[in-house]
Order: structure tokens, then C-alpha cells, then sequence
């Protein structure tokens, strides 16, 4: 039974995880209607946040670098949520109203953040510098000359190339300069050990160890939704942001500034999938491709919560995690020694981590076919809600 | 003019049939065999997105279902591969001494051929009727379609002892007609196949996007609820739609299969799915040329990208998504035939301007 419980506490800290990257997404997903691929690699620019500022505590040593992990859980908020706020300002602002189009083009920005870790160094660093800077001058320079030309679109895009050439060679020659051609990560994957006072056990309740991590990840989790839930509900933006989602023109018309709730929105979300990134480090080894990983479970969270709903994506999520968990670890053949031996085959057939993904997934079809939209759908009465 | 319209089709098929296999060498002749088999793949997604709005991001589960039936086949039928007790050696790895039942029919040639497209569509047919009838579309139909793909991922991945797990099944030291499937000579004839089948795929899409059927298609594009309010049920559309693009994937699955001398778990991965539905966006979607120029221009592209520079390949793939989908989401093709090619010489001076007025083009919001 103890066994059992520690499964369940182990689920329960996963679950907190997807249900701190979830709360994100469906956040932006029920404003929006976008959905964010590039979530996951959110998730990941967090884990790298965190074994940054750890590497920068690391040579103060002693009580400080024991504090490193409340500083990197803000900074991992702060720089996915700028991040995404850049994101939203430049590429999705200008897709609204097309949300499969929004998919694949987070797709490809997932992919851009994915091989940006694995290659940066700091000579990519600088040319990515030069070209932007050298791209923004460019379109100032033809702007001012040829900007009520027909032909001034064109321009500008070649404009553009110019720079983006410009900056790859720019990457070449610092290349050549052996110090700034380091990888800064690498493609390989990284540790970040946690914190003394995270690590062994926090007590005993009943005979059962409390293992510090994973209390500090559901503590961390129950915390921010909660600190969500007061934003959503009794702050002034949030009551922007419930009524944008609500009906999006009538908002408009009553002067609440739309952009800028989507702006916000984005930025929280994407702070979100940071700070779960950030959680994650404490879990294990995390890498480029730890993004992809999540994402799909995420996505199931929304699916089987319901848009728009923080009550179904904590339900959704935590039933996700305890299910993967339990199943998954084969846990319940040494609770139930004596079952029938068709369940015993049938459960055993699941009991590794991708088969029970296996098994959530096809509960999730199922149960979608009694309730489509979820646990707690949305109730409207336009057709398509 | 009109003749010379007519003709391209028939130009364009005598180059890849007999100018290509002479001008390019066997590597690249397989390169090119590879990406008509996987324009056959783009064709399909093109007849469920382009023309009918569902954008599925788990055609990697037809596509690798083909590729398993042609390789499981293969696998059996040849002699130097198999393991003591005549079933192939792999199977001895994980101490499986009997063939699993539903390896068996897939001894006879004849059911493989049937089996290849067949099967997939049946899956594609029951997971899609499962969907549809729940009136789920829009990113939730994307999501729920990625759900599967990661089912059948895991479960192809997990299984070593039914399907060798992540290793996959490798057809090239396989036999066929007692020659090695991986024999220049075979792979010869397997362009040649797929060049082949490859207009045959087009007429079967142009025949479902044409007439009644192909209206009722635009029509759940455009409008799925109206579609519904007028009085027809929109199911039985999606689901054929769809079966058929499921078995269209299986067929592009095999072809690629053979080609390409392995199948493995790696074509139900995420990401090969969704850059199947660039392959189209690049292309042009709503046309059925477009999506065969895709997929050969990007495939194409993506060869010599990852030659010159294999790091560089996700930076083009992740640019080419997002400037196809903000700046070009007409694809290659839309731009050309939609007037995108004239305004733009327009825009130097060169042609005429249209008669239409631009600020209504430009002011048109795209429903959705």
C-alpha cells in the first residue's frame, strides 16, 4: 500500500507539472482560439533558465547557491513570458482569426527554439545581432525613400534577405574565432541538481516518506493556480481577459484594448510553460527535444478539461498524471497479486511509460465520444461553441 | 495554347518516365522516386485540408501502416532472412517462436497488395467516423489526430516482439522476384511505379474534388454548420474524405517504403506528420497540383540543405513554415494562378494592373 501511495504521489507531482504548462495553454487557448505548438519548447527555455542561474550560483557556493532555485523560477517566468510576448507581437497578431495557420507557424517557431539551443554559441549570438540590426536599419533606410512606392513590399523583403545574409556571414567570420564558436549547451542533456534543502525526505505522514521534491512541486503548482485564479478573477485584467474571452467584439467595442489582453495573456501563459519548465529540471536530466514530450499530454488536459475551464484542466491533468503513473510503473500487480489472469496480462502489456501513454490516449477517445467537449464545456448557444 | 495546356500533363509524365532516369544518377533517380511517393501523401492531406478543412496531423499513422503490410511481406518471403524455424530472424532476439497471427496473411502477395491501402483506410475510416460523429473539428480534430499518431507510435515503438520496436523492419536486403529489393535495377522499377501511380492518385483526387461530391467538400470547408443547416449531414462526407486520404497515405507509405529501404516508428513521429501538411501549405492547398510541387520542391530542398549543412535544416524548415503561412498562404502554385505573380509585376511597373480593385482584396478577412 505504501508503494501505492508513493505511485500516486509521483502522479500527482507529474500531474502538477502538465498542469502547470496546461493552465498556460488553455489559458491562451480559450482567449484565442490559438493553439501554441511551441509550448513545450516554452517549457524547455525554462529548464535552460534554470541551469543558467544554477551555473551562475554555482562559484558563490554555500547558503546562496542554495537559493538559486526561487531566483530561477522568476526568471524562468520572466524571460518565457518576454519571450512569449515577443512571439504574440510579431507573428501571431498577424494570424488572428486563423488558428490551423497559427498551428503550423508555432510549429515552425518550436523548431527554430529547438536547433537555436542545440547550436547557439556566441558567435551565432552576434549574428543574429548584426542581422537584425542591419535588417531594422535597412527598412528604416527604404522606408524613408521608398515607402509610398508600389513595389515598397518587395523591397522591403529583399530588404530583409540582404540582412539575414548578411548575418549568416557575420556568423562565419566570428565562427572563425575559437572562443565564440562554443556551443553553449549543445545538443547533449542537461543536469541541474536541486537544492539541499529540496533533496531526501520532508517528514513522514503515516508511515509514508514525503519526498521533498515532488511536495515542492505540487506545493509550487497549487500555489500558482491558485495565484491564477486570483489574477482571472479579481484583478482588473483579468476581468479584461474573462470578458475578451467571452465575446471578443463586444469587448472591443466597449473599450477594453484587445491587443493588449492578448499580449498579457500570451506572456502569463508562456511564463506558465516556463515555470513548468523549470519544475522539470528538478525531475531528471532535461534536453532540446524535452518539449515534445509534454506537448501532447497538454493538449490531452485541454481536451479532456474543457476550454476555459480551470477546474477541468487541474482535474484533467492530475487524473493524467496519477493514471500514466500508476499504470505505468505495473504498480497495481504488486498491490493486487491475485487478480484474474486476463488483467494481469492486460495490465501488464501496459506497464512501461509509453504503453500507459498508450492507454490514456485511448481512454481519451473513448470518453470523448460520451462527452465531446470535455469535462465542463463551455455552455453558449452560438453553433460553434 | 489550349493543345499545349493539354499536353503538359503528358510532357511532364514522358520527362519523369524517360528523361529523368536517364539524366540523373541511381542515388538521385531514388531521391526523386521517393519524393513522387511522398507527393502522393501531400495529395491526400491536400484532399482533406485543402478541400475540406480538416487539418489532420496524423497521416504518419497511414503512411507507416502501408509500409509495414509491403515490409512485413517482404520480410516473410525471404529466404536468407529467416531464423530457424522459417519466420524471420528478428522474431529469435526477443525469444518469439511462433508467428504472431496477424503476421500470417501477409505470406500472400495478392492480400499485401489488397492489405496496403486497405488497411489504412478501414483505421482512418473507424477513427475518423469516431471523430466525426461527435461534430469535433477545428484544433480539436488536429489534436485528437495527433493523440492517435502518438498512440500508434508508442505502441509500434513498445512492441519488439511484434514488429522489432524502434529498429523497424529494413526491406532493403530483402527479395522480390529473387533480386534484392535494394538493387539499383529494383529501385528502377519502383520509380518507375511510382511515377506511375503517382497520376493515378491525381485522378482519384481530382475525381472526389470534382461534381457534387467535391462542392459538398468546399462546402464543410467554408461553412461546415450552414452545410448542416441546409439539410445534409456532414459525417458521411468527412468520413469518406478521410478513409480515402488514409488509404492514399497507405499506398504513398509503401512506395516510399521500398524506396527508402527501412520502415520504422520514425514515420508515425510527430513532427513527420506535421511537416507533411508544409509540403501542401508550401505547394498550394485547394489545388491538386500544388501539393506535388511541394512536396518534391521541399523534399528537394531539404536533400540539399542537409547535405550542405545538416544543423541548418531545422532553422530553413521552422522559416519556411512560418513565411509560408504569413506571407504566401496560397502556397507556390495560389500565388501563381491567383494573381499574386502579376501583382508583383505590377508592383514594378512591368504588366498591367488589374481591372479589379485591390483595397477590396486587400480588406477581405479570411472567415473562418
Amino acid at each position: 500500500m505504501e508503494l501505492f501511495f508513493s505511485q500516486i504521489l509521483d502522479g500527482l507531482s507529474i500531474g502538477s507539472v502538465l498542469l502547470l504548462a496546461a493552465t498556460g495553454l488553455a489559458i491562451v487557448f480559450g482567449l484565442m482560439g490559438v493553439i501554441n505548438l511551441a509550448h513545450g519548447e516554452f517549457m524547455m527555455l525554462g529548464a535552460y533558465v534554470t541551469y543558467v542561474v544554477q551555473s551562475a550560483f554555482k562559484p558563490m557556493g554555500g547558503v546562496i547557491f542554495e537559493l538559486y532555485f526561487p531566483v530561477s523560477l522568476v526568471l524562468a517566468f520572466l524571460v518565457t513570458a518576454l519571450v512569449g510576448v515577443l512571439l504574440e507581437r510579431t507573428l501571431i497578431r498577424q494570424l488572428y482569426g486563423r488558428p490551423l495557420e497559427t498551428l503550423l507557424a508555432t510549429w515552425g517557431v518550436s523548431l527554430i527554439l529547438i536547433q537555436l539551443i542545440r547550436s547557439v554559441s556566441t558567435a551565432m549570438m552576434l549574428g543574429i545581432i548584426v542581422g537584425v540590426v542591419i535588417g531594422f536599419f535597412l527598412s528604416k533606410l527604404l522606408g524613408a525613400k521608398f515607402s509610398e512606392k508600389p513595389f515598397f513590399t518587395y523591397l522591403n523583403g529583399l530588404g530583409w534577405a540582404i540582412a539575414i545574409g548578411l548575418g549568416l556571414i557575420a556568423v562565419n567570420v566570428f565562427d572563425q574565432i575559437r572562443p565564440l564558436s562554443k556551443a553553449w549547451f549543445g545538443p547533449r542533456n542537461i543536469d541541474v541538481t536541486a537544492p539541499k534543502w529540496l533533496q531526501g525526505s520532508w517528514g513522514a505522514i503515516g508511515g509514508i516518506e514525503l519526498p521533498g521534491l515532488r511536495i515542492f512541486i505540487i506545493l509550487l503548482s497549487a500555489l500558482l493556480l491558485l495565484a491564477t485564479f486570483w489574477f482571472l478573477n479579481k484583478s482588473v485584467w483579468g476581468l479584461r481577459i474573462r470578458a475578451v474571452t467571452q465575446n471578443r467584439q463586444m469587448s472591443n467595442c466597449l473599450g477594453i484594448p484587445t491587443d493588449r489582453v492578448d499580449s498579457i495573456t500570451f506572456g502569463i501563459g508562456s511564463g506558465l510553460a516556463g515555470v513548468a519548465g523549470c519544475a522539470i529540471t528538478l525531475l531528471g536530466s532535461v534536453g532540446p527535444n524535452l518539449g515534445a514530450a509534454y506537448i501532447v499530454s497538454c493538449f490531452m488536459v485541454i481536451v479532456l478539461g474543457g476550454v476555459g475551464n480551470l477546474l477541468g484542466t487541474v482535474l484533467a491533468s492530475l487524473l493524467l498524471g496519477i493514471i500514466q503513473s500508476v499504470i505505468g510503473s505495473g504498480t497495481l500487480l504488486t498491490i493486487f497479486p491475485d487478480m484474474p489472469l486476463a488483467a494481469k496480462g492486460v495490465i501488464e502489456f501496459f506497464a512501461t511509460t509509453s504503453m500507459s501513454l498508450v492507454l490514456v490516449f485511448i481512454f481519451i477517445i473513448v470518453f470523448l465520444q460520451f462527452r465531446p467537449n470535455g469535462m465542463f464545456p463551455q455552455k453558449g448557444r452560438s453553433v460553434d461553441a | 495554347m489550349k493543345l499545349f495546356q493539354r499536353l503538359v500533363p503528358w510532357i511532364l509524365l514522358a520527362i519523369a518516365l524517360f528523361i529523368l532516369p536517364a539524366a540523373l544518377d541511381d542515388f538521385r533517380l531514388n531521391l526523386f522516386g521517393r519524393y513522387f511517393a511522398l507527393s502522393i501523401t501531400a495529395l491526400a492531406i491536400d484532399l482533406i485540408w485543402g478541400y475540406t478543412g480538416l487539418l489532420s496531423l496524423g497521416q504518419g499513422i497511414f503512411f507507416a501502416l502501408g509500409g509495414y503490410a509491403v515490409a512485413m511481406n517482404l520480410m516473410l518471403n525471404t529466404k536468407s532472412l529467416a531464423g530457424g524455424n522459417g519466420i524471420p530472424k528478428f522474431f529469435e532476439n526477443y525469444g518469439v517462436a511462433q508467428l504472431p497471427f496477424f503476421w500470417q496473411p501477409f505470406w500472400s502477395p495478392l492480400f499485401t497488395l489488397i492489405a496496403l491501402w486497405v488497411i489504412p483506410a478501414a483505421v482512418a475510416g473507424v477513427v475518423g467516423w469516431l471523430i466525426f460523429r461527435n461534430r469535433i473539428k477545428g484544433v480539436y480534430f488536429s489534436i485528437i489526430t495527433q493523440a492517435a499518431l502518438m498512440v500508434f507510435f508508442h505502441f509500434f515503438n513498445g512492441q519488439q516482439k511484434l514488429f522489432d520496436g524502434t529498429n523497424g523492419l529494413k526491406t532493403s536486403t530483402t527479395e522480390l522476384f529473387g533480386q534484392l529489393v535494394g538493387s539499383p535495377d529494383m529501385q528502377v522499377w519502383f520509380y518507375r511505379l511510382t511515377v506511375l501511380l503517382l497520376p493515378l492518385a491525381f485522378l482519384v483526387c481530382r475525381y472526389f474534388t470534382s461534381g457534387r461530391f467535391g462542392d459538398a467538400l468546399i462546402a464543410i470547408r467554408d461553412d461546415e454548420s450552414r452545410l448542416r443547416f441546409a439539410g445534409f449531414n456532414p459525417v458521411p462526407f468527412k468520413t469518406i474524405v478521410f478513409l480515402v486520404a488514409g488509404a492514399l497515405c497507405g499506398i504513398s507509405g509503401a512506395l516510399y517504403t521500398v524506396q527508402s529501404g527501412i520502415v520504422s516508428p520514425q514515420y508515425m513521429s510527430i513532427s513527420f506528420s506535421i511537416e507533411m501538411v508544409i509540403w501542401v501549405a508550401v505547394g498550394g492547398r485547394g489545388t491538386l497540383v500544388g501539393p506535388i510541387i511541394g512536396a518534391t520542391v521541399v523534399n528537394y530542398l531539404r536533400s540539399l540543405v542537409s547535405e550542405a549543412l545538416p544543423e541548418a535544416w531545422l532553422f530553413v524548415q521552422g522559416a519556411l513554415f512560418i513565411f509560408v503561412v504569413v506571407l504566401m498562404p496560397d502556397g507556390i502554385y495560389g500565388w501563381i494562378t491567383k494573381g499574386g505573380f502579376r501583382t508583383f509585376l505590377a508592383a514594378f511597373g512591368i504588366a498591367k494592373k488589374s481591372n479589379t480593385y485591390p483595397q477590396l482584396d486587400k480588406e477581405a478577412i479570411p472567415v473562418d
